[in-house]
């Protein structure tokens, strides 16, 4: 045991090299391995009369995903994880801010556990008890009855595009579900992020006349901006993929997620399935482009 | 020049918990004075500071700006600015962008923006580094940067904390110099915070020595070095030997407590005739700190209490003066050159 520590210790990159060949063969075969096989499953096509995937390269399956219907379905999703990504980042920064800046030690433990403790409980339980409190007769209604605020309900139902005939079968329940369900995966990279901007910076700000927006505006944000693009990277994604919310608050138009669940499950169109999960990919990458451009990276 | 102070202390108290960082501070730095706040860490002088910027309110007391009360405006629009003991330069702007800053926030327009950070740039010495980022340069030229970012604003009153502190020896007193000439220069007070004795003699018109939240001395360096007010100034500013009770009794005919510095403390011969107005003494050299410049003996009395003893080697070597080490000797110093002080150690 002792010789063989030594003789790891005498050559430090054979030892690396087994440390990292477990992560590296996981992500390299069994994760990107899965991804190129799945990427390749969108070039073969289904045989409509046999019900067979036929294993030729051929882009009738792409000539397939680009109809009106389908491109409805990305434009809905895209809209969808802008707005939660939107809002979620709205929701954090507050939060975060004061969690970086202000808050005691007991108070930041406190704030990060209350933060996290929802991830404890199963996600399906957490999005099903948003299906009741939305409901129709659900907490929301009753509370709305109670202060008077029915007419401002049914308002906000009666909008076109998000509203429906309840909260819980709109697409407002399913963003303030999703809203709920991937904040914390905002909040966390933010403080972060937050916690890396020394408070001279801020003082540095005021001290030149920097106004609080102006603060704000020129050096808070552009140095927690990492933090928004991590935090984005995960509500976007998670967004995307989803297929639970959008089932269970959703109305019945489709969501990706949904989409691939439909063709591969219901249908049995693994190739058009495969098509709806190259989506995603190619809509992360081109938010990552974004975020460089927009200078994301430049203060890590 | 105008006969206002530019900042004002009227009985200023800061606490921070149980801490009282500054107690009952009364102080009146004047226009185009380069002013130091000198104390060890913890005194309370970079709490002035912040006070001034307007990072922290007083507990009580008030401070003026230019005879303008200072309660209630925010830092943002004080006519004052900071340089930072940590340069606080943003990180995710040009060299140029940082100094223009301040013009930025304050809607000065691109091209007088463009010239005056360019004349700031070059009142520094650094006009070619405008398109460089804060993590491509050195730490004196940070320094530098930060100096001209505040400078460029044309405030009244500049404010330093311990913007010498990270940087080497010989940097440190090259930065000195120039800091000194700027402020000659631009011809606007600078408060200079330092807990280094020697960088707030060099620089300043007049300092203040602080201790526990308060300020022990005000006063030109000559008149803090010569006349120290009390023990605690004496030592921290230079070494000095305090001499008190029975000591003192013995020594001078009197109790009263007094100060004096090694650097007046000669060795004499045995033989050496001496006036009236000198006081000597014998005692045993134990300790020899060998300078360059200067040696430092450590002299231990009959009663047991140690003196410092500087002399220049002027001709003495290492190995002549760490021959001194368990010698008798003699001392000897001019009345005069005692100073009396209040208060203890």
């Amino acid at each position: 045991m002792r010789r063989l520590a030594t003789a790891l210790h005498l050559r430090p990159r054979l030892t690396l090299a087994l440390l990292l060949a477990p992560p590296l063969l996981w992500l390299g075969i069994v994760y990107l391995g899965s991804l190129l096989a799945l990427v390749m499953q969108s070039f073969f096509r289904l045989d409509d009369y046999t019900g067979l995937v036929v294993r030729r390269f051929t882009l009738s399956t792409w000539r397939a995903f680009f109809t009106p219907a389908n491109l409805d379905i990305v434009a809905r999703s895209v809209a969808m994880a802008s707005a939660v990504t939107l809002a979620t980042a709205l929701l954090a920064f507050p939060l975060a801010y004061y969690m970086a800046r202000y808050a005691r030690a007991r108070m930041r433990a406190f704030l990060m556990l209350a933060v996290l403790m929802p991830l404890w409980s199963s996600y399906l339980v957490r999005v099903y008890f948003w299906k009741l409190i939305l409901a129709k007769e659900g907490v929301v209604s009753y509370l709305a009855a109670i202060v008077g605020l029915e007419g401002v309900l049914d308002f906000v139902l009666a909008l076109p595009v998000v509203g429906g005939p309840s909260l819980s079968v709109s697409p407002l329940g399913a963003f303030v579900a999703f809203v709920y369900v991937w904040l914390p995966y905002m909040v966390l990279p933010v403080v972060a992020a937050l916690e890396r901007v020394p408070a001279s910076f801020v003082e540095a700000s005021f001290d030149l006349g920097g106004r609080p927006r102006q603060t704000l505006r020129y050096v808070t944000l552009p140095l927690a901006l990492p933090g928004f693009v991590a935090g984005g990277i995960f509500t976007f994604s998670l967004t995307l993929g989803d297929f639970v919310v959008p089932g269970a608050l959703g109305n019945s138009s489709f969501f990706l997620g949904q989409a691939v669940l439909a063709h591969q499950g219901t249908a049995g169109n693994v190739p058009l399935a495969a098509a709806f999960t190259v989506v995603p990919m190619v809509l992360m990458a081109l938010y990552l482009v974004l975020a460089k451009r927009l200078g994301a990276f430049e203060a890590l | 020049m105008s006969d206002v102070p530019a900042v004002r202390f009227i009985r200023v108290c800061r606490r921070f918990g149980e801490v009282v960082a500054v107690d009952d501070v009364s102080l009146e730095i004047q226009d185009r004075e380069f002013f130091c706040l000198l104390g060890p860490s913890g005194s309370g002088k970079t709490t002035c500071l912040r006070l001034v910027a307007g990072f922290e309110q007083p507990d009580s007391g008030a401070i003026e700006l230019a005879g303008k009360p200072a309660a209630g405006v925010p830092p943002y629009d004080r006519d004052v600015n900071t340089v930072f003991q940590d340069y606080a330069l943003f990180p995710h702007m040009s060299v140029r962008e940082n100094v223009g800053y301040g013009l930025m926030v304050r809607k000065v327009n691109a091209a007088e923006r463009e010239r005056r950070v360019q004349e700031a740039l070059e009142l520094v010495r650094l006009p070619a580094a405008a398109e460089r980022r804060p993590a491509q340069l050195s730490g004196g030229q940070k320094q530098r940067v930060a100096l001209a970012r505040a400078l460029v604003n044309r405030p009244r009153v500049l404010l330093l904390d311990e913007p010498l502190g990270a940087l080497d020896l010989k940097l440190r007193q090259e930065m000195q110099l120039e800091l000194k000439a700027l402020q000659e220069k631009v011809g606007i007070t600078f408060v200079h915070v330092t807990h280094d004795q020697e960088e707030a003699l060099s620089l300043s018109n007049r300092l203040a020595v602080f201790r526990d939240g308060r300020i022990e001395q005000v006063g030109t360096p000559a008149e803090v070095y010569e006349q120290p007010a009390t023990a605690f100034v004496a030592d921290f500013v230079g070494v000095s030997n305090l001499i008190q009770g029975t000591l003192a009794t013995s020594l001078t005919g009197s109790p009263g407590a007094f100060t004096i510095r090694p650097e007046r403390i000669r060795l004499v011969s045995e033989s050496e005739a001496l006036g009236g107005d000198v006081c000597s003494t014998t005692g045993v050299v134990r300790d020899v700190v060998y300078l360059g410049m200067h040696t430092r003996y450590v002299v231990e009395l009959p009663g047991g209490e140690r003196l410092f003893v500087a002399e220049q080697n002027r001709a003495a070597t290492a190995a002549q003066v760490h021959a001194a080490r368990g010698r008798r000797v003699r001392l000897a110093w001019e009345r005069a050159a005692q100073r009396p002080v209040a208060g203890s150690r």
